[in-house]
């Protein structure tokens, strides 16, 4: 079978990219392992709600028009909503379709899918980044008698075993998960490594209108200090929850959460923690205020004071004198662990080298080193907003209009001289019409 | 980052843009940032030891101090011993408050922050009938470590204290002191 370009993933991510596709009339499908919004479907906990408002799911040629705009959709309304887009826009996506392998063949590509062979000039990597949990080495050391979950497969409280959770790592998947088992009534810990804190309503208006409307969510990739860093900052600990409330360190151990500091060895059957809790919460506390005083320096600057709350601080993270260091396994008081420490990318099938040392694809804004292939949906890959659903819009339509570019570049160099391979970077991309 | 206009120049006297240039270095030359760092030691008598640092290997190549250092310890004389030198567990505590402090001074520099005076005082509390072998639940080391830092700089409060966040947060002592390490100890 030939296209001209194959979009991998029928998320929001490559359900963008085919709108911008069509736009620009390139002849392209949507490879799909399951259904659209698959990962929505099947790789989430049942209480997860978006944790944008719903205004803010903005995606090329679509929009929210429901009565809630500040409420959190559900994970039935995210998926309807992604499946009402991909009908919306008459996406090509071949549901049920697995790719196995993506490799360069001659000037273009070759996509081996479990339903046949694409022969294509251009691939868009839309898989999104949360396909593997990522799991510490000292995971490999847990006993076996304890249980092990991972946000990909935990669903509700009922799954568990009576008895104490540990639940390692502190970002969004770790407190809302804390949060809900504590409140079922099992005893749960959280180990605390670096995390971002955030309120979830500042000064009467959402976090998420604020980081919008000041711009600092379309802050781009090429104008931060350290890209690598800022790719790699945790999710912001924040919940979609009806009330709005907001979810912290000092709202768990409110409930009765216990914390105690980054999971740092496991040996001879005890969890070791860090000793350093106090300063990975001060850290946090200090940013979320440096955060707050540029929203404050905003407000002020752009005439907004007078329509808001006034500026408000909150308590500084309440850390016990003396956390505990050690948790002995043999005990039995905790009978479940429960790995939230983030996610990585799984490109297993991507048969090409376009890997650095740690095994990330490399890229530049999404355009990978090898010509006519992209990659979206990853986290800051164009802007803060990137892995966003209001995010991923931008990038696709930038990418989108590199790709028509190189498509352009590539029939002409077929009907002239051999393909130059020259360099392309973000600035290039900018340029293009 | 904080980019505070000053009349002149920050100089906390760290070289930050060397620092920077050996992050961008070594990220790409994973090899040549490992690093071994060496110390010998000899009884003198008693509770009495030498230890010196002299060399250690790092860039893919041995390097070597300016000079031999050596550290004499010993124990105070209510331990029974001549209190010729620190107690290690003091040692420690030096080489604790010198990482920390020496970050504080690289942050300042790379966020334009004029610091005037540091300093510092540390405390760790021990239980020693730990090491007296007095109580198998007691344990040897410290049950903890307080550090309390005095800093005169051209910084808000906050910056400050996002100073000695950022030092803790990159320092390999407070590392070494926080988390597990394994140690191997052989006889030849």
């Amino acid at each position: 079978m030939r296209t001209t370009t194959v979009v991998i993933g029928a998320g929001q991510a490559g359900l963008a990219m085919s709108w911008w596709l069509s736009r620009r009339s390139i002849d392209h499908v949507v490879l799909e392992r399951g259904e659209v919004a698959n990962s929505w479907k099947t790789e989430r906990w049942d209480s997860l709600t978006l944790l944008t408002p719903n205004w803010q799911s903005r995606l090329p040629g679509y929009g929210y028009l429901g009565n809630d705009p500040d409420g959190f959709r559900t994970m039935r309304e995210t998926i309807g909503f992604i499946e009402d887009y991909a009908v919306a826009i008459s996406a090509p996506v071949r549901a049920r379709t697995a790719v196995i392998s993506v490799r360069k063949r001659g000037e273009g590509y070759e996509v081996v899918t479990d339903q046949g062979t694409w022969q294509c000039d251009a691939v868009v990597l839309a898989t999104g980044a949360c396909n593997l949990p990522a799991l510490p080495s000292v995971s490999a050391s847990l006993p076996p008698a304890i249980r092990t979950l991972t946000p990909l497969h935990y669903r509700n409280p009922a799954q568990l075993d009576q008895g104490g959770v540990l639940v390692v790592g502190a970002s969004a998947s770790g407190v809302q998960i804390a949060d809900e088992i504590q409140r079922s009534g099992r005893q749960v810990t959280v180990a605390v490594g670096e995390h971002v804190r955030v309120p979830r309503v500042y000064r009467g208006r959402d976090i998420k209108w604020w980081m919008d409307a000041s711009g600092v969510l379309d802050q781009r990739y090429d104008e931060v200090d350290d890209i690598v860093r800022a790719r790699n900052v945790p999710s912001l600990q924040l919940a979609g929850f009806p009330d709005r409330r907001t979810i912290d360190l000092n709202s768990l151990t409110s409930i009765g959460v216990k914390l105690v500091g980054r999971l740092a060895g496991i040996n001879e059957g005890k969890a070791q923690f860090s000793g350093s809790l106090r300063n990975v919460c001060a850290l946090a506390d200090l940013k979320m205020n440096r955060l707050l005083d540029t929203i404050d320096a905003w407000a002020t600057e752009h005439g907004r004071d007078g329509e808001v709350a006034p500026s408000q601080r909150f308590e500084d993270t309440r850390v016990e004198e003396s956390p505990p260091l050690l948790l002995d396994f043999a005990r039995g008081q905790v009978k479940t662990v429960i790995w939230a420490t983030g996610f990585r990318p799984d490109y297993s099938w991507l048969k090409m080298p376009v890997f650095d040392h740690k095994g990330q694809i490399r890229h530049d804004g999404g355009v990978v080193e090898m010509p006519g292939l992209y990659v979206l949906g990853l986290p800051f890959l164009r802007r803060r907003k990137s892995s966003l659903i209001d995010g991923v819009g931008d990038d696709a339509r930038e990418l989108s209009t590199h790709l028509a570019a190189y498509l352009r570049k590539a029939a002409t160099n077929a009907t002239a001289a051999p393909a130059s391979g020259s360099k392309r970077d973000a600035t290039g991309i900018q340029a293009l019409p | 980052m904080t980019s505070a206009t000053t009349e002149k120049p920050v100089n906390n006297g760290v070289n930050v843009e060397a620092l920077f240039g050996a992050r961008e270095a070594l990220t790409k030359a994973p090899e040549a940032a490992k690093f071994k760092w060496r110390a010998s030691c000899e009884w003198v008598k008693g509770t009495q030891s030498r230890s010196t640092v002299d060399g250690f290997y790092g860039l893919g190549a041995e390097q070597k101090h300016k000079t031999k250092f050596s550290f004499h310890s010993d124990h105070p004389e209510i331990f029974a011993s001549e209190d010729s030198g620190a107690t290690p567990v003091e040692i420690v505590l030096a080489g604790l408050a010198g990482c920390l402090t020496a970050g504080i001074a690289a942050v300042a520099q790379a966020r334009d922050i004029q610091l005037r005076s540091v300093t510092a005082t540390l405390e760790a509390g021990m239980d020693v009938r730990g090491i007296l072998g007095a109580d198998p639940d007691v344990r040897n080391g410290f049950d903890g470590v307080k550090v309390v830092y005095k800093i005169d700089a051209d910084a808000s409060p906050d910056d400050i204290k996002a100073l000695v966040a950022q030092s803790q947060k990159r320092s390999a002592v407070y590392d070494i002191i926080t988390n597990p390490t394994n140690v191997t100890v052989e006889v030849k």
